[in-house]
């Protein structure tokens, strides 16, 4: 029952919000969900006291059936999930955005998080698929709602990859099936070591091509900052933070469980594809002039540091892998948050027409600083102990060239937040800049507050989790466990 | 059969793709559709054709071999019905996007709205008088 519980929720959430005709009530109720969520993604983490969580629906035996599983990778993810949408959830309390709620904003939220949630928590390989769907579909629905110009030309571009990403996923599930006569993950991994090592990596490819184009890696990722920085600034924070980590995690699972045997060619791939996701998103973010879009190139290049680890595939690697996701996925939305804070006070996301924020809001600098640190890795907030840890497991695994990449990455990181700060915070204000509304925003500045803090606690007290990401990766990379907890039989 | 089906399969992934790739957007979405049931076909195929009795026991009866798998066309309905959602969807979000952009020219749509100069890193004078060394 804690396996689906973080499924239930939202459901239930999203069906109520639907039922519910008054906009305030379904603010509340939202919130209300997101915080349930939270507590469901805790209880589920000390259920992983007694190992690998599983549930078989309808308690069809393990490979007939379909399976729900939650190692401390899912379990983790989940929890944070939990985490951004609370943060969200609480920003637009204070957002008046009527006609949209009308639309059914909230009830989309939640059912966006059955889907990533189903994602995470899934142990068949077809509905990893399905819930993919469910969270494009709503996602969709969010990108394009209000049907701004700006919204529908991104939406389209959005659109068009996932549709294509989603055909290749499915014929690479068809053509694993066809191979292995499986599709429950666990019973794949026993299946797929007796494929030809050739169809294996051809296999493997097509799966890396259909997960990268979701987590908008080189050279798949052109489609996120054309459409991510359209929508309302709470639909960007929560893509950002939730939408390219499902495809992180996917390549994650897949490329531990099951494609593990031609390493030399398909995880040197991954270290490329990580390498350069990392130099090109990050010279890419410096030549923006918009808040939101040198974010969204940020959101891109920082992809690469999850890839990195995975195509090291060290244990040191994927804790670093697993820590810095989590860490990601808080400190990301965040900085959305602020650009959202940022847009409205000064009243243009461009650069050039911003200026003199620091005078008028000192807070505000604050907490745009926190994340933005924690973004480049400066000591002692949580991104710092992620890229150290990657750093340190490249070293060890004698990769001294992604290492330099990685380390070059942090430093160009810097310099972009630091071209934001400088812009928007220093200069003085351009003549023609209206000051729209500068009062009201404490209660929207809560969630950025709370999520900058929590970056900061967990670069001050990295330990539990840290521990935690390493159990996560040592159940990865020793699949036997998750084999053993899903079919029930020792091998 | 099945290599038969796989040359189907592969000529209707050329065919599909090619359409995908064109800027119009409702030659995209016909693209999909027919990369869609080239998906569909390949599971179907994937899971092994050939005479076979369907895999149901008639009531008192035995079931009969060989029987037909009945996993793909499972997973196909599912298929089928998420990539009919989808295209309803798109033929919408296309329509939409005619009306207030004027164009089905996927490539024609722009990807910034308003215009958004890179910041200057040096500092200019304000006033030429600063230019001049003191």
């Amino acid at each position: 029952m804690s396996v689906i519980l973080p499924l239930l929720v939202p459901l239930t959430t999203a069906i109520l919000c639907l039922v519910v005709p008054y906009r305030t009530a379904q603010r509340y109720l939202s919130l209300a969900g997101a915080l349930a969520l939270l507590a469901a993604g805790l209880y589920l983490l000390t259920q992983l006291e007694d190992g690998i969580q599983v549930m078989q629906m309808g308690n069809w035996p393990a490979p007939f059936g379909i399976t729900f599983v939650a190692d401390h990778l899912s379990a983790l993810l989940v929890l944070v999930t939990g985490v951004v949408a609370v943060a969200v959830t609480l920003y637009a309390l204070e957002e008046n955005d009527a006609p949209r709620e009308r639309q059914g904003y909230h009830a989309l939220v939640h059912f966006l998080l059955v889907g990533v949630n189903g994602a995470f928590l899934t142990g068949d390989i077809f509905n990893l698929y399905v819930w993919f769907e469910v969270l494009l579909i709503s996602s969709f629905v969010l990108m394009v709602l209000g049907a701004e110009r700006a919204q529908l030309s991104g939406g389209v571009k959005y659109f068009a990859v996932s549709l294509l990403s989603s055909i290749l996923f499915l014929s690479a599930v068809g053509l694993l099936y066809g191979a292995t006569g499986a599709l429950n993950l666990a019973d794949l991994a026993t299946r797929v070591e007796a494929l030809a090592p050739g169809l294996r990596s051809a296999l493997a490819m097509l799966f890396l091509v259909a997960f990268g184009l979701k987590a908008a890696v080189f050279p798949f990722f052109f489609w996120l900052p054309a459409s991510y920085p359209a929508p309302p600034v709470t639909i960007s924070a929560l893509f950002a933070g939730l939408l390219t980590k499902v495809g992180v995690y996917a390549l994650i699972r897949v490329f531990t469980l099951l494609f593990t045997y031609e390493t030399a060619f398909t995880h040197q791939v991954i270290l490329w594809v990580a390498g350069l996701t990392l130099l090109v998103g990050a010279l890419l973010a410096l030549a923006q002039g918009e808040l939101r879009r040198i974010l969204s190139f940020q959101l891109v290049s920082h992809i690469g540091y999850m890839l990195m680890g995975l195509g090291l595939l060290s244990p040191l690697a994927l804790t670093g892998s697993v820590f810095y996701a989590l860490n990601h996925m808080l400190v990301i939305s965040a900085l959305f948050l602020v650009a959202g804070l940022i847009q409205r006070l000064g009243g243009s996301g461009v650069l050039v027409r911003l200026g003199g924020l620091y005078r008028q809001q000192p807070w505000l600098a604050v907490w745009f600083l926190l994340p933005a640190f924690s973004l480049a890795g400066l000591p002692p907030f949580s991104g710092f102990w992620a890229k150290f840890t990657l750093a340190a497991a490249g070293l060890e695994a004698g990769q001294y060239g992604i290492v330099a990449v990685a380390l070059l990455v942090g430093l160009l990181t810097l310099l972009s937040m630091g071209i934001v700060f400088a812009e928007a915070f220093w200069k003085e204000p351009p003549k023609a800049s209206a000051n729209l509304e500068a009062r009201g925003w404490a209660a929207q500045a809560l969630p950025i507050a709370l999520l900058a803090l929590l970056a900061l606690g967990l670069g001050l007290w990295a330990e539990p989790l840290l521990r935690l990401s390493q159990k996560a990766a040592l159940e990865l990379l020793e699949p036997s466990g998750y084999i053993q907890a899903v079919l029930g039989v020792s091998r | 059969m099945e290599v038969l089906l796989s040359f189907l399969v592969g000529g209707l992934f050329a065919v599909g793709v090619y359409l995908m790739l064109r800027p119009h957007l409702i030659q995209f979405l016909i693209g999909f559709l027919v990369v869609g049931n080239a998906a569909n076909l390949l599971i179907f195929t994937a899971g092994r054709l050939g005479s076979q009795f369907p895999p149901l026991v008639p009531p008192g009866g035995e079931l009969l071999e060989p029987i037909a798998n009945p996993l793909p066309q499972a997973l196909i309905l599912t298929a089928i019905v998420i990539g009919f959602g989808l295209a309803a969807f798109g033929i919408v979000l296309f329509f939409r996007a005619q009306q207030e952009l004027g164009t089905l020219n996927g490539e024609a749509m722009p990807e910034q709205f308003e215009t958004a100069p890179l910041p200057s890193l040096v500092d200019e004078p304000q006033t030429p008088q600063e230019r001049v060394p003191a």
